[in-house]
């Protein structure tokens, strides 16, 4: 066995553990989300495999039903940014002239504001839901999708193939569809993966500010926020959710250098 | 040398053009969301009057172009506004934070940019070694750490197990400097190790890059050491990119420092916008955001300036 194909098993199946928590993970959990179960700061047991936290509630039953709150938010967020992202970005492409220059420009001011900061503005006015969480993620990630897609499409568009379709009288969603879309995707899954993650680590980081998921609900973030105090007294807790945030990304990244160097292309930071 | 004057004044233009449209999304991201900040401020129990009255205090009450012209104004003059929940100025408020957050940010840079930079060179020079790989893994380990996994794990090793260095960074004017920097060591190692490993790969690959070209070559069969190529050869002609990756960690470390300054509760302009979003006090979230969005649009400014002056080829645009 490869190294190459030794990581590949290696960032699948933590990939594929996690996705199944994801799914599953509330059935299993002993314990509830919110409940009460123990006293406070309970060491790791058999009643309580990994303790519990600073209200006595079981970390290990929190951390099952974050994985799915983290990973469908984070999820949701990604397709969603990639969904605006990828309609704005090949349309500014195949269309040019105007529109390209509008959206691109507004694309530059959105992203001359470091992300968190722009994140921190906004959610100071807005209600905390998860919803509003989604948008916001999404919209502010949306910008490097564009980015990427639009440059793709920008290669792409110049093609025999593309102006033979337009020729025939092809309509801008059949051809951002069916000529574009097919040829930019291999770059644009592994951006997938790497935007994912990034959304990972940006919601995690929210949440340990606290504008993000609020609670009683769990998610990782937000669990290294409530026990940090437990640091202090020499307890483990707060790193527990953080190593899975990082067990996670490192995993979906040792996936996306597999895909990347599977269809010859190079990773660009 | 005209055309580079000319170059960095039109940099310097679209810098000044950028600050502007920064400050404008700052003012509209907060003005387009629904319900307002008198609203946000007193809560759903406010009635009608008092929530009004608000508004009239804070000039809500009038058009949003001319209240973004008052703000930009007051602004120019260092006016940040005044704090809903302390009544103090903001500019109060941030000052002493700023100081801190710089002082944080930059012990963290004087840290970072040498070791990464040196570190870079000598896995370019022995390219394909033990540090060389351990550099491009760790630099995947990095990249999925979140910097509060970095903090607390010192926070961990350190300070509680180890009892060497105090966990919080709880930083007072009054304190001599040797005393600031034992209490920034754990942060500042948090943000040193959250940039470094970029750093020193970009580095790396900038420099192999510029290894494979003919004048290097040339060297080589000249017989210069490969230390010599290194150091003159390939250096000066990768400093460009360096000098671009440097900056923009620079500008991340702005970023970055939000997290770190929480972890370590640390009394920094970051702390103090997370602490505000808390309390929906908006212009001091207004103004920390600005500052933050400031100082990462001209280090970018900067990058862009530096890598001009440090390549021959761009300082003659077509």
């Amino acid at each position: 066995m490869t190294l190459r194909s030794l990581s590949f098993w290696f960032g699948a199946s933590i990939v594929g553990f996690f996705l199944v928590i994801a799914v599953i993970g509330p059935w299993i959990a002993p314990y509830g989300e919110s409940e009460a179960a123990g006293d406070v700061w309970l060491p790791f047991s058999h009643e309580f495999l990994l303790g519990t936290d600073s209200l006595g509630r079981d970390v290990l039953s929190r951390l099952l039903y974050g994985t799915r709150t983290t990973i469908s938010i984070a999820l949701i967020a990604t397709l969603l940014s990639f969904a605006i992202g990828m309609t704005l970005g090949f349309t500014a492409a195949v269309m040019g002239g105007f529109v390209d220059q509008i959206i691109s420009r507004a694309v530059d001011v959105l992203m001359s504001i470091p992300m968190l900061i722009f994140a921190l503005v906004v959610l100071a006015l807005l209600p905390s839901s998860a919803v509003i969480l989604i948008l916001v993620m999404a919209i502010l990630d949306s910008t490097r999708v564009f980015r990427l897609a639009r440059a793709l499409a920008l290669d792409i568009a110049v093609m025999d193939y593309v102006e033979a379709a337009r020729l025939r009288g092809e309509g801008l969603g059949w051809v951002m569809r069916r000529e574009v879309l097919p040829n930019a995707l291999p770059p644009l899954i592994s951006e997938f993966g790497l935007r994912f993650c990034f959304i990972i680590l940006f919601l995690s980081a929210v949440s340990f500010l606290g504008v993000g998921v609020q609670p009683p609900q769990a998610d990782w973030g937000g669990m290294v926020r409530e026990n940090a105090n437990a640091i202090g007294f020499g307890l483990v807790l707060p790193l527990i959710p953080a190593g899975a945030i990082f067990a996670l990304t490192i995993a979906v990244n040792l996936l996306v250098d597999w895909q990347l160097s599977r269809s010859g292309l190079k990773r660009v930071r | 040398m005209n055309g580079v004057v000319r170059l960095i004044l039109h940099r310097l233009a679209l810098g000044a053009l950028t600050l502007l449209a920064v400050s404008l999304v700052i003012f509209v991201g907060t003005e387009i969301l629904p319900g307002d900040v008198a609203e946000a401020v007193l809560g759903q129990g406010a009635t009608e009057e008092t929530v009004n009255n608000l508004r009239k205090l804070l000039g809500l009450d009038l058009p949003a172009h001319i209240r973004y012209l008052q703000w930009l104004g007051s602004l120019l003059q260092g006016d940040l506004g005044t704090s809903l929940t302390t009544g103090k100025p903001v500019i109060e408020m941030i000052a002493p934070r700023l100081e801190n957050t710089l002082f944080l940010a930059g012990t963290a840079a004087l840290v970072a940019v040498p070791l990464a930079i040196g570190l870079g060179l000598v896995a370019a020079r022995f390219q394909g070694s033990w540090l060389d790989k351990t550099i491009s893994i760790s630099t995947l380990a990095a990249i999925s750490m979140p910097e509060f996994f970095v903090g607390y794990i010192l926070i961990f090793v350190f300070a509680v197990k180890l009892r060497w260095l105090p966990s919080l960074a709880k930083l007072s004017p009054s304190m001599p400097l040797g005393d600031k920097l034992v209490l920034i060591i754990l942060p500042c190692a948090t943000l040193t190790l959250v940039v470094l490993a970029h750093m020193m790969r970009m580095t790396r690959a900038a420099v192999i890059n510029v290894m494979s070209s003919p004048y290097v070559e040339m060297a080589e069969l000249k017989g210069a050491t490969a230390s010599r190529i290194v150091m003159w050869h390939a250096l000066p002609n990768a400093l460009a990119p360096i000098i671009t990756v440097v900056v923009l960690n620079l500008a991340y470390l702005i970023v970055g420092v939000v997290v770190v300054e929480v972890v370590f509760v640390y009394p920094g302009v970051g702390q103090l916008m997370v602490d505000n979003v808390a309390k929906r006090d908006l212009p001091v979230v207004q103004a920390c955001g600005l500052v933050f969005a400031g100082t990462y649009t001209l280090l970018n400014m900067i990058a862009d300036i530096l890598s001009t002056l440090a390549n021959p080829r761009l300082r003659h645009p077509k």
